[in-house]
């Protein structure tokens, strides 16, 4: 028998009435765990944008700054690192991804990434721990701090080149996301490792992020939100994964307070860099649980491609 | 080459399942009851590569029910999400114009799985791998046809060359509207649509949707420009912001 099933919303709109096959989902659910891809996705966005606050404080004279974000970044991307090949299925394989070079997978496209700034980070970081070499660590400083916006933004395009609805459908804001999530964690553990005196360019960068965080991830679920009977806002609104991003977005708010107020005082400015740290991984987690839970029911697959477009006509009885 | 599957003739008997599984060694998936029917096989998964579908409608009260069955099957998509998608190569496009995964390449990064607007391809938990019909490839080249379709008692499941089998269909659905089913329609028979045509396409008598399907799929890596854009600006933000942030007066 077909699985008939109404979904229950104000009555300004039509109730919702589709057909699917026993209620099941249509695509898969993505096979990642959410330790492993969640937490690479937060893990390589730290690694990214702390190269990127390397580089920076390397130029304006933040020595110990950029010591803090050198290490941060080689310690992020490794457990990033660790966390991809620990999601496959065949670990060992993991050479795989360096077979080939396809610009249509955004993960071969990271594959790459990886392999070119890994070990660009790796030496900035022990070339400043060890003080060997220090003028190519200078050179690999700066060239993490290039590549590394590429790695904490790619994996937007990672999650979004699916055919899971909350994260296909979201593709425009996503790597504004995760650039803002990424920068506000990199200024977060600035600002949690230094004392304020010498965090300056960490804060600013921590500012500029969780501002960008708050604003683009509002203007997802704004542009997600359809008046129409099935809304892809809803994965990121309601359930578990709503509670996680409303939880990651209040810390983000109050990290982006601290930072501001916490100029002078150490205890607030560490405070503030570690909320950062944690909601711009909750804001991961939450994207990350807010796509499977899209994935898993049939109604996000099914309904949008019945009635395309952000306005739905009401007269519209197909559905 | 490719499968055309007529549902308004299968008859639910799943030699298709059974031939699939016997001729590909595709390991047992679970044997147990669902009350979904006559389907205990559920979905196309990494060890189901042909799964009948079984749908009850009621009709006029007292008439009982009208059945639908429709044997399942990869779409062999012309625009595949799963290939464009794969970092390791081992999806690739035969020279039957299939898409099958090369088991001694993947490694089981799982990318192709939400890749698949249908949810075809899927990770086998014993070897940690992707798997999903390879149209027999193997048979292909040695100029037999696929097992499901030799098995096939009605010729519900049709194999040969796209555009020989699209015609065929099309006859087939204007005999089907002549006689009264006006619900039978063609479902990923036009190059047009956001797959760029199925290599296995169908006959359905509802909408796809009923059978499980989705009603308009669309290539995820038709909007990856878009994607690769809105990545590039972020990043070139990113790296302004390190910049600005390195300019600003010391405090």
């Amino acid at each position: 028998m077909t699985a008939r099933r109404r979904a229950g919303r104000p009555e300004v709109v039509p109730d919702v009435e589709f057909s699917s096959y026993y209620g099941r989902p249509v695509i898969k659910e993505p096979v990642w765990q959410a330790p492993d891809v969640a937490g690479y996705l937060f893990f390589g966005g730290l690694a990214g944008a702390s190269s990127v606050l390397a580089a920076s404080s390397r130029l304006s004279g933040h020595r110990e700054l950029a010591r803090v974000a050198k290490v941060g970044a080689l310690g992020a991307i490794s457990l990033s690192a660790a966390a991809l090949v620990h999601d496959l299925g065949r670990p060992a394989r993991f050479t795989s991804m360096l077979r080939v070079f396809k610009p249509s997978s955004p993960m071969s496209v990271g594959s790459w990434l990886l392999a070119g700034y890994g070990p660009v980070a790796g030496a900035a970081a022990v070339s400043e721990v060890t003080g060997i070499l220090p003028a190519a660590g200078t050179a690999a400083t700066l060239g993490a701090g290039l590549l590394g916006p590429a790695v904490a933004t790619y994996t937007a395009a990672l999650i979004c080149d699916t055919a899971v609805p909350a994260w296909h459908a979201g593709y425009r804001e996503m790597p504004y996301v995760f650039a803002g999530s990424a920068a506000s964690a990199a200024g977060g553990l600035g600002l949690l490792a230094t004392p304020p005196g010498a965090a300056e360019p960490a804060r600013r960068l921590a500012v500029l992020g969780a501002g960008v965080e708050l604003v683009a991830k509002r203007q997802l679920i704004k542009r997600l939100a359809n008046p129409g009977p099935v809304s892809l806002s809803e994965p990121y609104e309601t359930g578990r994964p709503g509670a996680v991003l409303r939880v990651g977005e209040a810390l983000t708010a109050c990290g982006l307070a601290g930072a501001l107020l916490g100029r002078r005082s150490r205890a607030l400015s560490a405070l503030s860099g570690a909320a950062l740290l944690a909601a711009s991984a909750l804001t991961r987690f939450g994207i990350f649980e807010a796509g499977m839970a899209s994935a898993r029911d049939p109604k996000y697959t099914i309904v949008p491609q019945r009635q395309p477009g952000p306005q739905p006509s009401p007269q519209d009885g197909r559905l | 080459m490719g499968f055309f599957t007529d549902t308004s003739i299968c008859i639910g008997c799943k030699a298709c399942e059974v031939a699939c599984k016997e001729w590909n060694a595709v390991p047992e998936d679970g044997l147990s009851l669902t009350g979904m029917s006559y389907d205990n096989t559920v979905g196309l998964g990494a060890s189901t590569w042909r799964h009948v579908a079984f749908v009850e409608q009621p009709v006029q009260p007292g008439d009982g029910v009208r059945w639908l069955m429709s044997s399942d099957v990869c779409k062999h998509c012309t625009e595949a999400a799963c290939l464009d998608v794969c970092p390791t190569g081992a999806l690739f496009r035969t020279e039957f114009g299939t898409v099958v995964v090369q088991d001694d390449v993947c490694n089981g990064c799982g990318y192709c799985v939400p890749a698949c607007p249908f949810g075809v391809i899927a990770r086998r938990e014993e070897d940690g791998q992707a798997h999903k019909c390879t149209l027999c490839y193997d048979r292909l080249g040695a100029g037999l046809e696929p097992a499901c379709a030799k098995a096939c008692p009605t010729q519900s499941i049709q194999f040969g060359p796209l555009d020989e089998l699209r015609e065929r269909a099309r006859l087939r659905v204007e005999d089907l509207h002549a006689a009264g089913q006006d619900q039978a329609r063609l479902y990923l028979d036009d190059p047009a649509d956001g797959i760029g045509g199925g290599g296995a396409f169908f006959l359905l008598l509802d909408e796809p949707e009923v059978y499980g399907l989705p009603p308009d799929p669309v290539v995820t890596t038709r909007d990856l420009p878009g994607m690769w854009k809105h990545v590039a600006i972020a990043a070139a933000g990113l790296a302004g912001a390190g910049v600005a942030v390195a300019l600003g007066k010391r405090r």
